[in-house]
């Protein structure tokens, strides 16, 4: 280790180092190589073959796995439920959470109160805020009461179980028959699903958004006041530049989060139900590997996601190199 | 994230201070009034949850005009119910596997946090970066040829399955690498100087002054391990209901009795309360975590 300078060339000591460093992560390496870096390159492997955990056997079947799924339309169904889901959440919540922020930056009352109210259905576990969702979506659940309350219609059939797309329904108004599957839009039923999970969300975008603002000197706002700017362009011309950075950040773990979905889609609406419109991409490695035991297949779903996944990630690290922030 | 951690002092004000106009002052209410509105929001479900766990299942299932939230005739019994069921082994099983994981994640990332931030060694940067790089890596990616290796290994349908694979995770190295970067070398250097090895500086200087960050791994380790369901739900299907977790014993009693509505949300109230008292607690740390590591999916 020459490269550090700043140190006297001590012989033991520095091979002491060299052996103790390598003791210290030893246990955290061995579990990590095990339970993660090997699964990393595993399911590659797995993907390129027929891969049955009952079989023994395990036929090469290089890119007919990716093939398949190209033609499956099980494949194209959740790659467009997944991608209407991530649509409909991320601009969604975050656009919220920003806007609760800005609300919340100012000297109000029970501060504390507020933070814990919006903080909580993040730490609470997926499972339960299901339940909950599944009792408020249903047919004489809350939320159809409200909506009956204030002279609105509920939908038919109730949220969950409803497979209208909503674009759908809406060009069926205007008299537009024969929509593509495309065009319908998510679900009702996916719909519910999406609304439930920005409701999780925006509490806790809230929170680093207030962060984020916090963090912005009061002096900049002063300078812009004196040099005449109105509160709207501090808005659009400090307050957005400066957390940009934040919502790029908050905008890629957005999608990140939301491509993976699954825990949802397994209580809420089991096998992608109704009429397979809730079925995800997660949920779909789910149904192949574990249901249909082709783990060959499954994995190669898994890749899919893990690469659109990676794309997402780098275009969001282009964008900031672009727009200039760090 | 330290500066998260640490409450910032402007905290609480406004962009611009000073005198308010009318018009500003009108903006305050509207602001406030949708802060209530909101926070009613995000409560409401929960509140319903919990009345709901103490109403008879008829009542229920459908709610009464004027009379939908307090229960008519308050009963216990969809937690004689609950407690019938495996729940008592379930939240027993939630505990269990939660301490493995502290405990495991306390130890092992620790440990390689101070590695890494503390000790040059030959490779030191490039693993650093390999275990960075797996915090991209979502759990569905990896979880089928995880399940085959439990199943190899034999684990499958064990606690091990439970809780094995997750005795070290990448964002718990890189927080304790960040905290062990921000204190002061000096006290080490100054044990060296008097011949103590390594391992004598971590267990007697490093460790105590730990104690605020292994604080905060401790609760992200909890979270993560009592809400944790996709791999749990796949590793433990197999076997008997005696191994489950409660979000694997909820989801699994809404999938056998999917209206019994007092009893599921007497299981919700149940799984919910002890991560709701570690809430109240530990705050500042749950929203630092939230801060740093972002959103759940």
């Amino acid at each position: 280790m020459a490269g550090f300078p700043s140190r006297k060339a001590r012989g033991p000591a520095e091979a002491e180092d060299a052996l103790a460093g390598w003791v210290f992560i030893a246990p955290a390496l061995i579990v990590l190589s095990v339970f993660i870096f090997w699964p990393i390159a595993q399911v590659f492997w797995v993907s390129l073959h027929e891969w049955s955990v009952i079989e023994p056997e395990r036929p090469w079947r290089g890119l007919a796995n990716y093939r398949e799924l190209f033609q499956d339309p099980d494949f194209e169904i959740a790659l467009r439920n997944t991608i209407w889901f991530s649509l409909g959440v991320v601009p969604v919540q975050t656009f919220l959470g920003v806007l609760l922020a800005v609300l919340a930056n100012r000297a109000i009352p029970g501060k504390a109160f507020f933070r814990t109210a919006f903080y909580f259905p993040s730490i609470s576990s997926s499972v339960v805020i299901s339940v909950i969702f599944i009792w408020l979506y249903q047919q004489n659940g809350l939320i159809n009461y409200v909506l009956r309350a204030i002279g609105f219609g509920t939908p038919q059939p109730p949220w969950l179980s409803n497979p209208k797309g909503v674009f759908q329904m809406l060009l069926e108004s205007l008299g537009v028959d024969n929509v593509t599957p495309w065009l319908a839009g998510p679900s009702v039923a996916l719909l519910s699903i999406m609304m439930m999970n920005i409701w999780t969300t925006m509490g806790s975008l809230m929170v680093i958004f207030l962060a984020g603002l916090q963090g912005i000197s009061g002096d900049v706002y002063e300078a812009a006041s004196l040099d005449g700017a109105n509160k709207r362009q501090q808005f659009f011309q400090i307050t957005i530049p400066l957390l940009r950075p934040v919502i790029f950040f908050v905008l890629t773990l957005g999608f990140i989060g939301t491509f993976q979905v699954f825990d949802q889609i397994f209580v809420m609406t089991p096998g992608g139900s109704p009429a397979k419109t809730t079925l995800t991409l997660g949920y779909l490695v789910y149904e192949e590997g574990f249901r249909g035991f082709a783990m060959g297949t499954a994995s190669a779903i898994a890749v899919v996601l893990f690469g659109i996944i990676l794309s997402i990630y780098l275009v969001q690290r282009r964008f900031i190199k672009e727009s200039g922030v760090e | 994230m330290a500066s998260i951690l640490k409450r910032g002092p402007r905290a609480g004000e406004g962009p611009v201070g000073g005198a308010r106009s009318p018009g500003e002052r009108t903006v305050e209410i509207v602001a406030f009034a949708v802060l209530v509105f909101v926070a009613l929001l995000m409560f409401v479900p929960f509140a319903f949850s919990v009345a709901t766990s103490f109403k008879t299942s008829p009542e229920a299932a459908q709610l009464s005009l004027g009379n939908m939230f307090w229960p008519r005739e308050p009963t216990l019994a969809a937690y004689e119910t609950a407690f019938d069921s495996n729940i008592t082994r379930w939240f027993f099983n939630s505990i269990l596997v939660a301490l493995i994981w502290i405990a495991g994640r306390a130890i092992m990332d620790t440990m390689a946090g101070y590695a890494f931030a503390k000790i040059e060694f030959p490779g030191r940067k490039f693993l650093f970066l390999l275990i960075l790089g797996t915090m991209m890596v979502p759990g569905i990616v990896t979880v089928i040829p995880k399940f085959i290796l439990l199943r190899d290994l034999n684990l499958l349908d064990s606690y091990g399955a439970l809780t094995v694979p997750f005795l070290a995770d990448a964002f718990g190295i890189f927080l304790m690498k960040q905290f062990f970067e921000s204190i002061p070398r000096d006290l080490e250097e100054a044990a060296r100087m008097d011949g103590a090895s390594r391992y004598q500086i971590f267990r007697q200087i490093v460790l105590p002054n730990a104690i605020p960050a292994i604080t905060a791994l401790t609760i992200f380790s909890f979270q993560g391990s009592w809400n944790a369901f996709l791999e749990p739900v796949i590793f433990i299907s197999g076997g008997s209901t005696d191994l489950y977790t409660l979000p694997v014993g909820l989801a699994n009693f809404r999938a056998q009795f999917n209206t019994n509505w007092p009893v599921l949300m007497a299981i919700a109230v149940i799984t919910t309360i002890p991560m709701a008292i570690f809430f109240v607690i530990f705050q500042r740390y749950f929203i630092a975590s939230n801060v740093a590591s972002g959103i759940k999916g």
